[in-house]
């Protein structure tokens, strides 16, 4: 029982970071039916600005809940703006373009992203120094948290609080559901749809960014090619949520996250990465819309 | 303002599809408070007119004026902003939100947003079905129901200039007849309209001008009712009655 609970723990702290780079890959789906290869590479620059930040701050000496927020905060700039120059220099160009074009195109950027970072980082796993800490875990009788895990959490979801807050009680939320499901006609109101998507990328690339920064803080080593693989199992996850389902790339993540845990904790860990993978196999066999996508008819 | 200039006018404008002509110098004006209907067959080039209006499609070359200002070229959301109210074919609902949510983006094109409250009133007092659908999916709704949330949404836009793409499309004859007479509300409440209809004997009876399209080019414009006398226009588009 004690060990079920701890793995769920695990399950749902590592979930939620998938959760965060799979609503960027969802955001950008939903409004430009584009999957940005690139969005793991983001979350590797959230990581490495984040890094920065605390190098440049001092915050390795000085560790505070102020220093988490604002690394966080740089990191989450970083990235957003890393993302806005994506779609304003590679994506927007390609508008008009056959949808291949672009989807070429970002995996081009994941590379140059992925090799600039070798050139400018360096190659070599960077130690993601500790600005928080902790006197030992938590305890309730047999079962001990480790607080990073549930500040993990909390953190991620308040986040995706916000995103949903944003998304389905805003006006500039709803400009954003609107360019999605029709963006002529959404320009037909008013709204300047270039912006919205912009906006769009930002959002996205911020949430990752933040994501970078918290793993960073549970698994301290950060590299340039750290961001293809959980890049890849976000994909999954949002695709398992229907792409383009905020609320359901939410839960993919989690079942995702869970589902790693839970066969890593009963036995099979080495097939931990091929249960992604395997998962995405039998999604796009037996239900190719996701657990929460509608199939939407195509326009004519 | 001259009330008697054009709100807009339209310059001799072409455009073409890859290398095939949608329009040849296509020119002609629009007077404020007017209903003016654009009839002609299948591919004759109407709905690219008004796609060409609000910029939808480019134009190969010509000019597009608007209260007096050019605006071909503008970005389409700059376009509504001046006050063209552009609802096009199939109505352009966004089937993902809500009737409410769906009135409130009408209003980003709203140049005063403080009547917003009272916008809304009006739409729910002209569109009692919207009143009672409010919190609801537009995708639940009645094509009906779609084409009167598509009026009220424009409505809230506070449109100088409204250009509705067949309208009663798809829809019942009753309902065809109601919609025809809330377009005829909006006028009277200050609204000039410019009309793509198939369904040309209904159009031209509310028109007050009407224009004749043929293969992208105008072969006839007019006052609506001389111009439904005519033998042309009644043997190609009225069926011989009227």
């Amino acid at each position: 029982m004690i060990e079920l609970v701890q793995h769920l723990i695990n399950g749902l702290s590592m979930g939620s970071i998938y959760a965060l780079i799979a609503l960027g890959y969802t955001l950008v789906f939903g409004i430009l039916q584009l999957i940005n290869f690139a969005h793991g590479d983001i979350y590797m620059v959230g990581a490495f600005a984040g890094f920065y930040a605390i190098r440049f701050f001092g915050f390795a000496e000085h560790p505070s809940w102020l220093a988490l927020g604002v690394t966080l905060l740089f990191a989450m700039l970083g990235s957003g703006c890393l993302g806005w120059c994506i779609e304003r220099l590679a994506y927007r160009p390609l508008r008009r373009s056959p949808r291949i074009n672009a989807l070429i195109t970002a995996v081009g950027v994941s590379l140059l992203l992925e090799f600039s970072g070798q050139l400018i980082f360096g190659a070599d796993p960077k130690f993601f120094p500790q600005i928080l800490i902790f006197d030992g875990g938590w305890s309730f009788g047999e079962l001990k948290l480790n607080p990073l895990q549930i500040l993990i959490f909390l953190i991620s979801i308040a986040l995706m609080l916000a995103l949903d807050w944003l998304i389905f009680r805003t006006r500039m939320g709803r400009a954003m559901r609107a360019t999605s499901f029709n963006p002529e006609c959404a320009a037909l109101m008013g709204i300047p749809t270039d912006q919205v998507i912009s906006l769009t990328f930002v959002l996205g690339s911020a949430l990752a960014g933040a994501a970078g920064v918290l793993v960073g803080l549970a698994y301290p080593k950060i590299d340039p090619l750290m961001g293809v693989l959980p890049g890849l199992k976000a994909f999954v996850a949002a695709v398992l949520g229907g792409i383009g389902n905020v609320r359901g790339a939410v839960a993919g993540a989690m079942i995702l996250g869970l589902s790693e845990e839970f066969l890593v904790g009963y036995g099979a860990p080495t097939f931990r990465d091929a249960l992604a993978f395997g998962l995405l196999i039998i999604i796009l066999l037996f239900k190719p819309t996701g657990l929460f996508g509608i199939k939407r008819a195509e326009k004519v | 303002m001259n009330p008697t200039a054009p709100i807009l006018k339209v310059d001799g404008i072409r455009v073409h599809y890859g290398v095939i002509p949608a329009l040849a110098e296509v020119s002609f004006e629009i007077l404020p408070g007017q209903i003016v209907a654009l009839i002609g067959a299948n591919g004759a080039g109407k709905t690219t007119i008004l796609r060409s209006i609000s910029n939808l499609v480019p134009l190969s070359s010509g000019q597009i004026h608007f209260l007096g200002e050019p605006i071909s070229g503008l970005p389409t959301h700059q376009i509504a902003r001046r006050g063209i109210s552009h609802v096009p074919e199939g109505r352009g609902i966004f089937l993902n939100l809500s009737v409410e949510e769906n009135l409130d983006l009408g209003a980003w094109a709203a140049p005063n947003a403080r009547s917003y409250r009272e916008d809304l009133e009006t739409v729910y007092e002209l569109f009692p079905r919207l009143a009672e659908r409010r919190k609801q999916n537009a995708g639940t709704l009645s094509g009906g129901e779609q084409q009167m949330l598509a009026l009220g949404r424009a409505w809230m836009s506070q449109p100088r200039l409204l250009l509705l793409d067949e309208p009663s499309l798809g829809l019942a004859p009753q309902m065809i007849e109601r919609i025809f007479e809330l377009i005829q509300e909006l006028n009277r409440r200050g609204v000039t309209l410019l009309l793509v209809e198939q369904n040309a004997l209904q159009a031209l009876q509310i028109a007050h001008e009407a224009i004749v399209l043929e293969t992208g080019k105008i072969v006839m414009k007019g006052d609506a009712r001389a111009l439904s006398k005519t033998d042309e226009v009644r043997r190609a588009y009225l069926g011989g009655y009227l």
